[in-house]
């Protein structure tokens, strides 16, 4: 339990970095482990199937990369410990220019 | 990664807001339905519904797995537990209530129950404690599934098996947009079910049912954006399939994940929690992985147990045609610190997501 309240902070350290800095992320107050909840995380090294992720304010943990083809410097999604997608950042920027575009046509 | 990236900006969000209200204002009533927890997180803790114009609603369908897994299932976990088998879940299943009692029951009359943050995790005790036998119990949608997928493959030792209540997405949205009295309008498809299965499993739903469908990202403005597409597709009476959450998820999703399913799990019908049984919803082991497959190596099958507490509207709410509100029990006897029903336990059960959020305003 005592390791269940460790992580529950750590996530909690993780959302307040990620509401302060605004980057792509899924994010819940966690006090308890989340189960279906993705929150992505850089990849520091990789080694076999495992690889140790960085999740912002120093929040470090090895994660299991078996599921998805990520290199290091790469964001992945990691869902209960499993990098479950490799994040794309060509991706996300094209979603920001399509909403304003959107937006703008609506407007016209 | 970009830290320019904005997907909160509140001024994009008052525009794409003004968008949906003049396209809701060409429309009657409009019924959105989404199937995850953390979109309902998403739409409740940043106040999305009231952005929303009063014509557009946004239902919460069975996107909570700790909520539509049935008693009976539960009920073989704490079997399991009281008879001497560590049982190892992840936290949201703790809490939630067997037929007569829950895990966390278990564990208080001596029952060696642990908490992981992943199936990883659980290997991993096992491997260390040759000399206990270690039962995962595997919750969960697509998300999770093929993480289960990943360590029986592996071969993990021989004292750790599964008990296997990997539920299926699509099938369930089948349900609801079949459930005619739900008259829905449109689908927020989950994102990081996505993630794992792609864009092809929901074709289906504009297709044959009609029925507008947006995969979004978890971000309030992604969750917008959805709703916006939804009702843009409603304008022009085209119904289709978009892809808001395209950062995370490709056209084929993850297909190593999805092969390693294939391998591991069969589709079966199951039962889902007050709403009976759905056909080719659940995962189940295959027969060559049979040997961890828990309730065949310790001969446990419950058939059936009590979904529903007496009061409870948990069977509504999951489906979202009752609001946590609506229930006699939200709040007074049944609150996050005693819960009734497993809407109330999960932290991604609408009942507990929109406790909290009474609790803050």
């Amino acid at each position: 339990m005592m390791v269940a309240c460790l992580l529950g902070r750590l996530l909690w350290l993780v959302f307040r970095s990620f509401e302060r800095n605004g980057f792509i992320c899924v994010l819940v107050h966690v006090s308890v482990i989340l189960m279906c909840l993705a929150i992505p995380a850089k990849v520091v090294n990789i080694k076999g199937d495992g690889a140790r992720v960085d999740f912002g304010e120093g929040v470090l943990r090895e994660v299991n990369v078996m599921l998805v083809d990520a290199k290091v410097g790469d964001y992945v999604l990691v869902h209960a410990g499993y990098a479950i997608e490799v994040l794309s950042e060509e991706e996300a920027l094209e979603t920001l220019r399509l909403w304003n575009e959107i937006l703008d046509a609506a407007e016209a | 990664m970009v830290e320019s990236l904005r997907f909160r900006d509140a001024a994009l969000a008052k525009r794409v807001v003004e968008k949906i209200r003049r396209l809701a204002s060409k429309q009657e009533t409009v019924k959105i339905c989404h199937v995850c927890g953390t979109h309902e997180w998403t739409i409740t803790h940043f106040g999305l519904r009231s952005l929303l114009p009063s014509n557009v609603e946004v239902i919460a369908g069975p996107g909570c797995p700790v909520c539509i897994v049935p008693a009976s299932e539960f009920d073989e976990a704490i079997q399991l537990a009281l008879k001497g088998k560590v049982v190892v879940c992840f936290g949201d299943v703790l809490r939630v209530p067997g037929s007569k009692m829950s895990l966390l029951d278990a564990k208080a009359e001596g029952a060696d129950v642990r908490v992981v943050y992943g199936v990883g995790d659980a290997v991993k005790m096992a491997e260390k404690e040759r000399d206990k036998e270690f039962v995962f119990f595997a919750v969960g949608f697509e998300t999770t599934a093929p993480s289960t997928a990943v360590e029986v493959v592996k071969k993990p030792p021989e004292n750790i098996s599964f008990l296997v209540s990997h539920r299926l997405i699509p099938p369930a949205m089948k349900l609801l947009v079949e459930m005619k009295d739900l008259s829905l309008n449109g689908f927020v498809a989950p994102g990081h079910v996505s993630t794992i299965i792609g864009v092809k499993p929901y074709r289906v739903f504009p297709e044959l049912y009609g029925m507008p469908t947006v995969i979004a990202g978890f971000e309030p403005l992604d969750v917008l954006f959805g709703v916006y597409m939804i009702l843009k597709q409603l304008s022009e009476g085209k119904p289709r399939l978009e892809n808001e959450y395209v950062r995370a998820v490709r056209q084929e999703g993850n297909v190593k994940a999805q092969e390693l399913m294939k391998k591991v799990f069969e589709v079966v019908d199951g039962k889902w929690r007050g709403l009976g049984t759905i056909p080719s919803s659940t995962l189940k082991l295959r027969e060559e992985c049979e040997t961890f497959d828990a309730c065949l190596r310790y001969d446990v099958k419950v058939e059936d147990g009590v979904d529903i507490q007496p009061g409870c509207k948990c069977h509504l709410v999951i489906i979202g045609k009752v609001k946590p509100t609506e229930c006699p029990l939200f709040m007074k006897a049944c609150t996050p610190q005693k819960p009734v029903g497993p809407c109330m336990v999960s932290s991604e059960g609408t009942c507990q997501i929109w406790a909290k959020a009474s609790k803050r305003t």
